[in-house]
């Protein structure tokens, strides 16, 4: 076996209302010390982890949407959001927020890492993981 | 081969099972633990989920059924009762374990 | 075969605990290797030596001691995690001014790369959580 291994994190959970968001989301930045190929995968309320315009001001709630928009640069290359999940949820890409990657070797850049993509390609997607986490 | 999803939700609460059955692949095994097993009882409005569900296995832990009361003739045609051991076997057997939690 | 294990809840809350205890002890016993046990999130609650539940009722933090005993088990709490919900051991009561510690040993506490590390590492890695 190699030794890059495919990781995908599983996001379901919304959120704010629980710690798991938040908590997985420091996973996935610890993990960019280790040089493995990351994607993120938002499915269920998980989708509700990248819509636009959440303001914790009033909640005192610790905000980290600002965190999601640097992942790029934590050797995320993927995140994933099930086109099913959004559409229940009255939800569009245009919801969600956009991040930016660039290799900074070889300097290819992508505007923004953030698909929507439909249920036969997140199947797809996590068969061909490695490990799967789940929070 | 494919993978092992575990499902740890009564479908009744939220929709781990729908999902996991949803989301796997062709061949893959389900496998109900904790409150996951009321997924395996047969006669209710969730049965459908896993009598609909073709080219998947499903398999239920054994303790968990026993300590909520579901005897082996509740269960739906073709679950597979499992222990520990064989829910080890499962994940060294399988390609990879996802939690559907 | 290798395996690692992720725990995601507390004791006594969510089974999820008493899954992931009797799943190790029936890899370990079925002669798999366990490399690790990963405590995240509220999970690191299964680190204390303060717990004291009822006498009728099981003991799990000291079931996670007698088997990492018996099979020389790495028992790892995230500081990360643990620093959130006052888990302390001597180096975290000395680094952050506290007068008490409460860490069950074996469990030791560590950074999340051990998880990573873990994941890299084993065969398979198997999470329970809520």
């Amino acid at each position: 076996m190699s030794d890059i291994k495919k990781f995908m994190y599983l996001n379901r959970r919304a959120p704010y209302g629980t710690i798991y968001a938040w908590e997985s989301l420091e996973v996935v930045l610890i993990g960019a010390a280790f040089d493995q190929e990351v994607s993120l995968m938002f499915a269920d309320d998980g989708v509700y982890q990248l819509v636009k315009g959440c303001d914790t001001s009033e909640s005192d709630m610790k905000n980290f949407m600002p965190t999601y928009r640097t992942l790029g640069d934590y050797g995320v290359r993927y995140m994933y959001v099930d086109q099913a999940s959004l559409e229940a949820r009255g939800l569009t890409a245009d919801d969600l927020i956009e991040v930016a990657w660039e290799d900074w070797e070889t300097e290819e850049e992508v505007d923004n890492i953030v698909e929507v993509v439909d249920s036969a390609k997140v199947t797809e997607l996590m068969a061909e993981s490695d490990v799967v986490f789940s929070f | 081969m494919a993978d092992l999803f575990t499902v740890n939700k009564s479908p009744f609460e939220k929709n781990s099972l729908e999902n996991a059955i949803k989301f796997s692949t062709e061949g893959a095994s389900i496998l109900l633990i904790e409150d996951g097993v009321y997924g395996a009882s047969k006669g209710t409005a969730c049965e459908s989920m896993i009598t609909g569900a073709a080219g998947k296995k499903f398999y239920a832990l054994k303790s968990d059924l026993k300590a909520r009361g579901i005897a082996d003739d509740r269960l739906i045609d073709g679950v597979e009762v499992v222990d520990y051991a064989g829910f080890v076997e499962l994940v060294c057997s399988t390609d990879k374990t996802q939690a559907w939690l | 075969m290798k395996l690692s294990v992720q725990i995601n809840e507390g004791p006594y809350q969510h089974q999820a605990t008493d899954t992931a205890y009797h799943f190790t002890k029936a890899a370990l016993e079925n002669g798999h290797e366990v490399m690790r046990v990963f405590f995240y999130h509220d999970g690191v609650l299964n680190g204390t030596r303060l717990t004291t539940p009822p006498q009728d009722d099981r003991h799990i933090v000291n079931r996670w001691v007698e088997l990492a005993e018996k099979y020389n088990l790495d028992l790892v709490l995230c500081v990360a995690a643990a620093q959130r919900r006052g888990l302390v051991d001597d180096g975290e009561a000395e680094r952050n001014k506290k007068n008490a510690t409460n860490i069950q040993e074996p469990f030791r506490i560590s950074g999340l790369g051990q998880l990573i590390e873990a994941a890299i590492q084993s065969d398979r890695l198997v999470v329970f959580g809520d």
